[in-house]
């Protein structure tokens, strides 16, 4: 029994003290960070453009190894201030409060735009519905509009989707659109993906994706669904996000960020695939993928970083 | 020589000690970690707040809410939900083995059911997603079948190993003089089952309940993929839920390390934890009695 005691209180000693000393190492993990290996995680919008862009640049480039995975814009920009990963996809801009957290870490996140997005608001493809005001959009999800018959469809009641609260796309939509507090009754869904398969089965459903997920490899609408015309206000066009002549006036058009944990280095792996993203080659791939390739002015944005480095 | 010996003696000892100590220690220290850091949480948020209060919203456009009494009946649902429909299935199929089947049914039965607890959950929340709910859906003539229901019915199958091989096990350990005594009272076998063994089995058949109880609780990965984890407070079991499992899983990946959304989160952890302990603490006090009940 002695024996018992003893080891028990050695053993949770050690095990305390792990805990405790674990905020500590983080350190380690920003320093090792810039080999020819590449971490990137977060949004999920961006998931699959970043991956065909890490692709084609590894086939070039045969010693990098660039592990790309999502999770959620929030999940990647918690992972760049805990130290976890060299860059954080997001497709929304980093918060007020992530960036003091960051300072305080130690990190120096910067930014640079690699595509556009045009935001997709879908409704199932039976539904009659074809056309939304933004300030219907927002009714809608706000929950004071419930029933479709009060914005121009059956009388059926609205079955809301949107993402996990780890979304960028989640917060986009809250701050940008929404403008409140979503109706609690929303479907929490993991990914875009699921947002566009649950509207494919669910009549009443809407939900609202990248627009990477709402067309082909070859840019063509995926089947399923409907894609929602979007106006600014009564007064305005009702723009869908796949007509190319009206892309400047899509109501709901944002940037996709990529932040890194700290200045790169000239020769870094980390730097050599930024440029990628940002040259001809890789926007050619955001493009495939059914993004936007950034507009000048995303480019003077990066360049004023680029010319820093 | 013999001080050589001796010696030997102790080390093996202390080894032995040390290993079967392990467990006990990773217990406690799992229960201080979590508690610490989810005491942090009431440094901000009162603890009526949290365990009263309806709405849980961390990331709310204006004011975050912290209250997790939706979680707590989303788990509360799914679980009463998955034991009623897995209660009769499994007290039926544990009577069949232990009582009625003969043995090699038995020897076949008995394995293959056992089996299912070593199915992957994310398979079922998988073939939950793809098949049963649109089939849910289609059949209550609902929207989408992302809710309460599907959730249980999914938990319901989990909990079903733990629930006949327990009850089996309890059933089997009764002595053959109440079986004999019975039939020689000229009791019909269902007439024994109902009015001797069962009565005599209940302790150990509650304890089994509970244990499946304490598995469906903890359970995640099928929730988070069927249930649907709507923040809003469930009004029916064709709502969506979410449960206090499903909604650390969703959270955890985005909170900084030490942010009051991190504390809160770990203070779930706490309140799961503490409800499974108690779950599986005491169906073991009262398995360990039924078993030794009826040993002469």
């Amino acid at each position: 029994m002695r024996y018992i005691i003893l080891i028990s209180i050695l053993l949770l000693a050690v095990l305390t003290a792990g805990c405790t000393g674990e905020s500590g190492s983080t350190g380690n993990a920003i320093s090792a960070g810039y080999s020819e290996d590449i971490e990137i995680k977060g949004s999920d919008t961006l998931l699959q453009m970043v991956s065909n862009m890490a692709e084609a640049y590894t086939v070039k480039n045969k010693n990098a190894k660039i592990s790309v995975t999502g999770g959620g814009s929030g999940t990647g920009i918690a992972a760049l201030i805990n130290g976890e990963i060299d860059i954080a996809d997001a497709s929304r801009a980093i918060k007020k409060k992530e960036l003091t957290q960051a300072k305080d870490k130690g990190i120096d996140p910067w930014e640079f735009i690699i595509a556009q997005d045009m935001l997709s608001v879908i409704v199932n493809k039976d539904n009659p519905v074809a056309e939304l005001t933004i300030e219907q959009v927002s009714e809608i999800y706000k929950g004071q509009i419930t029933n479709w018959n009060n914005a121009g469809g059956e009388d059926k009641e609205i079955t809301l989707y949107g993402r996990q609260s780890t979304s960028g796309t989640y917060s986009y939509f809250m701050k940008k659109i929404v403008e409140g507090d979503y109706s609690s009754k929303m479907m929490n869904m993991e990914g875009n993906q699921a947002i566009v398969d649950a509207v494919r089965q669910d009549k009443t459903a809407i939900g609202y994706v990248g627009v990477g997920y709402i067309v082909d490899d070859n840019g063509n609408q995926i089947n399923g669904i409907k894609i929602i015309k979007l106006s600014k206000d009564m007064n305005s066009d009702y723009i869908s996000p796949l007509d190319k002549t009206k892309r400047a006036d899509y109501p709901i058009s944002r940037p996709l960020f990529q932040y890194l944990s700290k200045k790169p280095l000239k020769d870094s792996a980390v730097y050599k695939f930024l440029v990628f993203e940002l040259s001809e080659e890789g926007q050619k791939i955001v493009k495939k993928s059914g993004f936007i390739p950034i507009t000048a002015e995303d480019r003077e944005h990066n360049n004023a970083l680029l010319k820093k480095i | 020589m013999r001080n050589h010996r001796d010696i030997k003696e102790r080390i093996i000892k202390l080894f032995f000690s040390a290993t079967s100590v392990t467990a006990l220690v990773i217990l406690v220290g799992i229960f201080l970690f979590l508690f610490i850091t989810g005491i942090q949480a009431f440094g901000q948020i009162t603890p009526a707040e949290f365990f009263l209060g309806s709405e849980w919203n961390p990331n709310a456009y204006e004011e975050p809410k912290w209250g997790i009494l939706s979680l707590i009946i989303g788990t509360l649902m799914i679980t009463i939900g998955a034991l009623i429909m897995a209660i009769p299935v499994g007290l039926a199929s544990a009577i069949y083995i232990a009582e009625i089947a003969d043995s090699k049914t038995k020897e076949i039965l008995k394995p293959v059911i056992e089996m299912i607890a070593g199915i992957p959950s994310v398979v079922l929340g998988l073939i939950g997603i793809v098949f049963l709910s649109p089939l849910i859906a289609n059949f209550f003539g609902l929207n989408h079948g992302l809710n309460a229901f599907t959730s249980s019915a999914i938990v319901g199958i989990m909990v079903l190993p733990t629930i006949i091989s327990i009850s089996e096990d309890v059933l089997t350990s009764l002595p053959n003089e109440f079986r004999e005594a019975s039939l020689a009272l000229g009791a019909t076998k269902w007439q024994m089952i109902r009015m001797t063994l069962f009565p005599a089995a209940l302790s150990g058949i509650a304890a089994a309940v509970m244990l499946g109880l304490g598995r469906a609780v903890g359970e995640t990965m099928v929730v988070l993929m069927v249930a649907g984890n709507a923040l809003a407070m469930p009004l029916s079991f064709f709502d969506p839920v979410r449960p206090m499992t499903a909604n650390i899983a969703i959270e955890i990946k985005e909170v900084v390390k030490g942010s009051l959304h991190y504390e809160t989160l770990f203070a779930i952890g706490f309140v799961l934890f503490i409800m499974t302990f108690i779950v599986n603490f005491i169906s073991d006090i009262v398995i360990e009695k039924e078993m030794r009940k009826y040993k002469w």
